[in-house]
């Protein structure tokens, strides 16, 4: 129940935004994301977006993971 | 799709199990992944089979549907057969039996129960039909509990007087604290559910690092989330250490949702919570403020509801807890499967027996 999946913003009507994933788009309320913008990644959940992606910090830890792999590697 | 594929390349899936097999070491380790989200996606993604055989998974109690006692849905089913009264309520619940029957069920019967996908849907509802009163069953955790909140306050904000809801809502971090001083289970670690993290922010699960040194990480619900939350939990636990980690800072932060928190603070207070085989966990669950008695359901449509039955033989009450694998249920796979569920654990698709009748399957 608490799956909720990343949408993009495509554009934003008051306190609706119409979001947009793997081609489906529909409208969420953003009241709880009030300063979310177009181009943004929003995490939606029953009908509302409960918080943004931050895609700098979704880079960070794949990069993290690599490296710690990485360096098993080379210790190997 | 952005931001779910990166998540779950199995080369690096591959690589991380690797790495845990090397830093486990020979002693049992005990990690629960409270949220059904999360067992959803260890059964579906094989994860349980990438893991060294000294680390258990152990589903806990998160999937709301499950928790959510038969007294609930007996009133909930009661209040569908008052006249002038409409249910309206996400789709999961509809399948739930309470004591001698469910929603689905009676609607059948003509009780009036309306499935929908948002509490939005359901206030829209309120205000096109102004000779009812609808009532949302509002059931979930702290992922969905401000979706509510947020719609309490649209109405009020719009006067739509003829909606309420029937507060079901749980609060995770009590029910954490109630499963570790369960010396039954044996917890070593929790891996901390992801949107529920989302909101309340990493704080709350402070105390259990500190007070009972079990380590927590919040993790996403992609495999290579888990599988690096489960490397984090077990390098902490192989040396000792306890803290509060979040591999899943993508979205969930320290303070988490602050705007949802607040919402919530506005709407409701927390009060004792029954739940499905954990029972009353004290500060469990919600209560709407005073000033919004008038939504309250439970209080405003006084209703007979039928003496509370549990379903003999049913072990989901242990599955919530970690206690019994679905397996080992005498009615697992016999008389209970998704077609035909006898206990709520088979009816969500989050249950863990259900997580394990369409993954693992049945014993022959």
């Amino acid at each position: 129940m608490c799956l909720a999946v990343p949408m993009k913003v495509e554009r934003i009507e008051g306190a609706i935004a119409i979001v947009e994933s793997a081609g489906m788009k529909m409208q969420v309320d953003i009241s709880l994301v009030p300063e979310a913008q177009v181009g943004e990644y929003l995490i939606v959940h029953a009908g509302f977006a409960i918080e943004k992606l931050k895609p700098e910090e979704a880079e960070e830890t794949l990069k993290l993971m690599r490296e710690v792999l990485q360096a098993v590697e080379e210790g190997e | 799709m952005k931001y779910l594929e990166e998540f779950r390349n199995q080369e690096l899936a591959g690589k991380l199990s690797g790495k845990i097999k090397q830093v486990a070491g020979k002693d049992k380790i005990h990690l629960m992944e409270v949220c059904g989200t999360h067992t959803m996606s260890i059964h579906k993604s094989g994860i349980k089979g990438l893991l060294p055989e000294n680390i258990r998974l152990i589903s806990g109690p998160g999937c709301p549907v499950c928790v959510t006692p038969n007294s609930y849905l007996d009133r909930a089913i009661s209040l569908s057969l008052e006249e002038k009264v409409l249910i309206t309520t996400f789709g999961d619940m509809l399948r739930v039996p309470g004591s001698t029957k469910s929603l689905e069920q009676v609607r059948a019967r003509g009780g009036k129960v309306r499935m929908v996908y948002s509490p939005m849907d359901a206030l829209s509802l309120a205000q096109q039909n102004p000779e009812l009163k609808v009532v949302f069953l509002a059931v979930g955790f702290e992922t969905t509990s401000p979706t509510i909140a947020a719609t309490i306050s649209e109405a009020e904000r719009k006067k739509i007087n003829n909606f309420l809801i029937l507060v079901g809502h749980k609060l995770i971090p009590p029910a954490m604290k109630a499963l570790v001083l369960d010396q039954r289970i044996g917890i070593n670690g929790f891996i901390c559910p992801a949107h529920v993290s989302a909101i309340i922010g990493l704080e709350p699960y402070q105390f259990l690092a500190r007070d009972y040194k079990i380590p927590c990480v919040v993790a996403g619900f992609e495999p290579l989330d888990i599988l690096q939350g489960i490397l984090m939990l077990t390098e902490m636990i192989v040396s000792g250490k306890a803290e509060v980690k979040n591999e899943y800072s993508r979205v969930a932060s320290f303070a988490g949702n602050q705007k949802a928190q607040a919402i919530l603070e506005k709407t409701f207070e927390p009060a004792d919570s029954e739940w499905r085989g954990l029972g009353t966990i004290p500060g469990s669950g919600y209560r709407l403020k005073a000033e919004l008695a008038h939504r309250d359901a439970e209080k405003m449509i006084p209703v007979q509801v039928e003496p509370t039955k549990t379903h003999q033989g049913c072990k989901c009450g242990e599955v919530l807890q970690g206690l019994v694998e679905p397996p080992n249920c005498p009615l697992y796979g016999k008389v209970c499967n998704p077609e035909k569920p006898i206990g709520p654990c088979m009816v969500s698709s989050e249950g863990t027996c259900s997580a394990y009748y369409k993954y693992v399957g049945v014993a022959p």
